[in-house]
């Protein structure tokens, strides 16, 4: 019986309705080699073809911004001719095939992103996502992914200062790995990704193009894991930092010397994606010489040679009079370079091979004007109504408050993997090499200073995947204003948003649809506190057999601080400071860690946002930090007040006396991860200036006690106090009452035991 | 007094050293691997990082490298050669310091501080340091784990070849054979050390003990310069 065969456009995975569009861009039918560089073009990685439409909503514009989304790298200024560059990418579905070169091509391609734009890489952070730290694969992968993030980091010689390890079952076959680069750069060094100047050349240089990665980014993060993706590992990228490390230098001296007119890197769909942008940009088109395009490997394909995603490339657009100039740095940093190409006036994408014309294609048909789609959206059906976004909920009956000791809670939730010292990762990545690095590790934020400048400069990241499950406006809003709010505990100010929303697939409406709320958080939330959006990415198709993840919208915040000695740490400064809450405790224990541990009432809801509170904190923490009130700052989130303190305690080894107003439940008031809270400390003689300070901005603010001793005292006072005292016969007051050291020792402890390790 | 730190391809920590340098108060600048030339510098640096990719082995290459011929010739004549860090492993494949830095015993990279016993204090390196004083600086290596056959190590220390041992409360961190963190060779001249003094240079870094060191580094050189040149 006669085989049918698949037709090629669905090989390739392009849809019927894909290939008509094909049809209509061109004028005519595809051809095989076309075929393929629309189906890497048009893949979802590469295109955003289903939420482009949604991502156009989001606010952009700043004073400051000077290059946003549509470019590698978003980048602000930040005054004295300096503006600091900075993304966040994805590289999950390569990670879970191959978690080491997953990894490490990863932070190769972002890091590309920002030297391309003329900016010099200066930090890395990354944000892991795993299943269950007892199973062996999850292990693997943690083990794997690290060593790739640490492996790659450490020899290109750029620090890895921050980032997030969570751990969550939704995870288990679909890891996340986003990772996030900052760099810094003269802003009239500032080099965009386009290709002027028909006449100019196309100059290739760097690693050789070989067959690894065909269809890699773009075919794997295109699709769902199922029983093949094993197959699908010679679509993983392979990484060499030390090339990288010689296209930095050479990049950054070539953009330096003013020898190029364009520079763009080369990631998914290789050389395809590399001319079809930067013609597009230029309004310009480009002849691609295929046999000019130095290879690693005999006997490629031409479709291979266009879409091959071998590392550690870059395309420079380059005018006649500097193409010497420009292959003597190449040739001196020891890179191979090689003119493959010519930008024309046509408009259109041509590849040229043994004398013939293989394939013709406007450049917007690959890019601007790919396919979009306006996919459906629909809201899971419940079997109960969710909380309103934004609404306190009563907790219900089912917490377990009576006999509840909050020591013992506390200990179990700092030796938990999700909110336990992050040492066993951190000191695997170089996080002072660069001699800039002035806070990093396990803060919050991360610190830089600049050379030959006061200021300073403040990175972090963070997600609230819990709550968007419950609610994914709700996670993406908390996520913006907790990340923002890390960075201004600091003393800096936030400057612009980048993102990397992480979903299912987009096919399924329900999945769509949290995508859909969690842009609209994103979007209400950067608006509310002033923040532009400056470019991120979108990662799709993270869903196998076993079911989709969280919904996870991973974001990333640059600050700015006007004199770097002037940042506050989040560690007690000294004994006798006074310990103070700003904001207020709100209910809805849902999507945090104690529910995790400890369960939640079904009807219980995740807590409230106010945004408007939230903008009022940022301002007030950096006229406070300016003003010298603070002696220190640490923001209330994973594991609540109590895990806040205790981080605070262990930081600096000293203790505190504390006094907290039960207002809800114990749990709730303890525990619970409601926003808009930070904790500061200041000295006694300052307590005045500090309180009419916070008045003055609209923020409540309260003693709660004095930095003191070895232990962690927490008096619970009012009604609704656990009862633990009375269950237990004893008569002391209900309190939270453990050593520092013990305190320490749980936390230090957390992640080594749960991946099975040695500390 | 000048210094000249030397560029190998994947160097990475040329740049804070040449920083560091000029810091404590002399000239520095760089000095490509390509050409067999110190450019009359009277010390010499190997930086950190990873030259030539650490491929092979940490240093192995790198020892090939066309200016390596010139620091032989530095040494051998009497100028003063660091290595730090990837740059000890360059001195050590290239036998200009005694002993082999092997994977470290966790098996994993290590980024930590550290803190540092000076073991003599009548090196140049070492001359201008308060007797006593441990210094803290980081460490940031994958194959740091020091190493030579006992027999040679006691003949090492009995000549004072070891500079700097890992102190507690942090300790060795990476298995070194008698905590070893620094060794110089017969003449004195020729140091190698695994932490990075460039990177606690500054009290805004963490740590400002590496200053000491490079300060009493850029003296004990001038000093031992002027000597030469007074006999």
């Amino acid at each position: 019986m006669a085989e049918i065969a698949t037709p090629l456009h669905r090989a390739l995975g392009l849809t019927d309705e894909e290939l008509d569009a094909i049809h209509d861009r061109l004028g005519r039918d595809p051809n095989d080699l076309e075929l393929a560089m629309f189906a890497v073009m048009w893949s979802e990685h590469c295109s955003y073809k289903s939420s482009r439409r949604y991502l156009e909503t989001l606010p952009t514009s700043g004073d400051d911004v000077v290059a946003g989304p549509g470019e590698n790298a978003g980048v602000v200024a930040i005054g004295e001719g300096l503006a600091v560059a900075f993304k966040l990418e994805s590289h999950n579905h390569p990670s879970a095939v191959e978690p080491y070169q997953g990894a490490a091509t990863g932070v190769g391609g972002i890091l590309r992103d920002i030297f391309t734009m003329g900016a010099r890489p200066i930090a890395i952070l990354d944000a892991l996502k795993f299943g269950d730290p007892s199973q062996a694969r999850s292990r693997g992968l943690v083990k794997g992914v690290v060593r790739g993030v640490g492996g790659y980091g450490n020899c290109v010689g750029v620090p890895t200062i921050g980032g997030e390890l969570v751990f969550d079952p939704s995870y288990g076959d679909n890891p996340l790995v986003n990772v996030m680069a900052v760099g810094l750069l003269e802003e009239r060094h500032l080099t965009r990704a386009a290709a002027p100047g028909p006449g100019n050349h196309v100059v290739l240089f760097g690693s050789a193009t070989g067959r690894d990665g065909i269809g890699g980014a773009s075919v794997l993060a295109s699709a769902t894991f199922d029983e093949t993706s094993a197959a699908k590992r010679p679509s993983v990228q392979v990484g060499d930092p030390f090339a990288e490390k010689l296209l930095i230098e050479a990049s950054l001296e070539l953009i330096a010397r003013g020898l190029v007119e364009g520079l763009q890197d080369l990631g998914a769909a290789g050389i395809t994606c590399a001319v079809s942008e930067t013609a597009d940009r230029a309004g310009t088109g480009i002849r691609v010489d295929l046999d000019a395009v130095p290879r690693r490997e005999a006997g490629m394909a031409p479709f291979e040679v266009m879409i091959s995603e071998s590392q550690e490339r870059m395309c420079a657009i380059v005018a006649p009079r500097w193409l010497d100039a420009v292959l003597e740095v190449c040739a001196r940093w020891g890179l191979p370079a090689a003119v493959i190409g010519e930008v024309t006036d046509h408009g259109r994408i041509e590849v040229v091979g043994a004398g013939e014309v293989l394939a013709s294609i406007p450049a917007a048909a690959l890019t601007s004007d790919a396919i979009a789609f306006d996919r459906p959206a629909r809201p899971p059906t419940k079997t109960r109504a969710a909380p309103a976004p934004g609404a306190p909920s009563e907790p219900g009956e089912g917490l377990p408050e009576r006999g509840m000791d909050p020591g013992a809670v506390l200990l179990a939730l700092l030796g938990d993997a999700n909110l336990g010292s992050r040492g066993w990762v951190t000191t695997q990545y170089d996080e002072t090499v660069g001699t800039d690095t002035v806070e990093a590790g396990e803060r919050a934020a991360a610190v830089l200073r600049i050379k030959g400048s006061p200021k300073g400069l403040v990175a972090a990241t963070d997600a609230q995947a819990a709550v968007a499950a419950h609610d994914p406006w709700l996670g993406a809003a908390m996520a913006v204003s907790e990340c923002a709010r890390n960075v201004a505990i600091t003393g800096a100010r936030p400057l612009g948003v980048t993102n990397c929303l992480n979903f299912g697939d987009p096919t399924d409406p329900e999945a769509f649809w949290r995508f859909t709320e969690s842009v609209r958080g994103l979007g209400d939330a950067c608006r509310a506190l002033g923040l532009p959006v400056t470019g991120g990415n979108v990662s799709f198709y993270n869903a196998s057999p076993s079911g989709e993840i969280l919904p996870t919208a991973q974001i990333g915040v640059v600050g700015l601080l006007e004199d770097v000695e002037q940042r506050v740490a989040p560690a007690f400064r000294r004994a006798g400071d006074v310990v103070v809450l700003v904001g207020e405790t709100s209910p809805g224990l849902a999507g945090s860690a104690y529910a995790a541990l400890a369960g939640t009432a079904p009807d219980d809801g995740p807590p409230a946002l106010d945004l408007s509170r939230e903008a009022a904190l940022l301002h007030w923490l950096a006229a406070a930090a300016r003003e010298g009130l603070l002696a220190s700052a640490q923001d209330v989130s994973g594991g609540g007040l109590a895990v806040a303190l205790a981080e605070s305690s262990i930081w600096s080894g000293l203790g505190a006396r504390l006094q907290v107003g039960v207002g809800s439940t114990p749990s709730v008031d303890l525990f619970g991860e409601s926003p808009g809270r930070v904790i500061v400390s200041t000295e006694p003689a300052l307590w005045e200036r500090l309180a009419g300070s916070a008045a003055a901005h609209g923020l409540p603010i309260r003693r709660i006690g004095l930095v003191d001793g070895e232990r962690l005292i927490i008096e619970l006072v009012g009604e609704g106090a656990t009862g633990a005292a009375e269950e237990r016969g004893a008569g002391v007051a209900d309190a939270l009452d453990v050593a520092v050291r013990d305190l320490a020792h749980a936390w230090r402890s957390a992640l080594p035991r749960a991946l099975g390790e040695e500390a | 007094m000048k210094v000249g730190v030397v560029v190998f391809p994947g160097s990475n920590c040329d740049r804070d050293t040449l920083h560091a340098a000029r810091l404590a108060g002399t000239e520095a600048e760089p000095l490509w691997h390509e050409t067999p030339d110190v450019r009359g510098v009277d010390l010499v640096v190997l930086p950190g990082g990873f030259a030539y990719g650490d491929y092979l082995r940490a240093g192995v290459l790198a020892r090939f490298s066309p200016i390596m011929a010139a620091v032989r010739d530095h040494a051998q004549s009497g100028g003063f050669v660091l290595g730090i860090c990837n740059g000890f492993q360059v001195l050590a494949e290239a036998g200009l310091v005694p002993g082999a830095l092997r994977r470290n015993s966790t098996l994993r990279f290590e980024h930590r501080w550290v803190r540092l016993s000076v073991e003599r204090g009548d090196s140049p390196y070492t001359r201008g340091l308060p007797p006593g004083r441990t210094l803290r600086m980081p460490i940031a290596h994958g194959e740091g784990n020091y190493y030579l056959p006992e027999g040679e190590l006691d003949a090492l220390e009995s000549r004072g070849g070891v500079l700097f041992r890992y102190a507690p409360p942090e300790g060795n961190p990476n298995g070194s054979a008698r905590d070893i963190a620094g060794v110089c060779d017969t003449g004195g001249r020729v140091c190698g050390l695994m932490p990075h003094p460039e990177r606690a240079s500054e009290a805004l870094l963490g740590s400002d003990d590496g200053m000491l060191l490079l300060r009493s580094l850029v003296e004990g050189v001038a000093i031992a310069g002027r000597a030469v040149a007074a006999a």
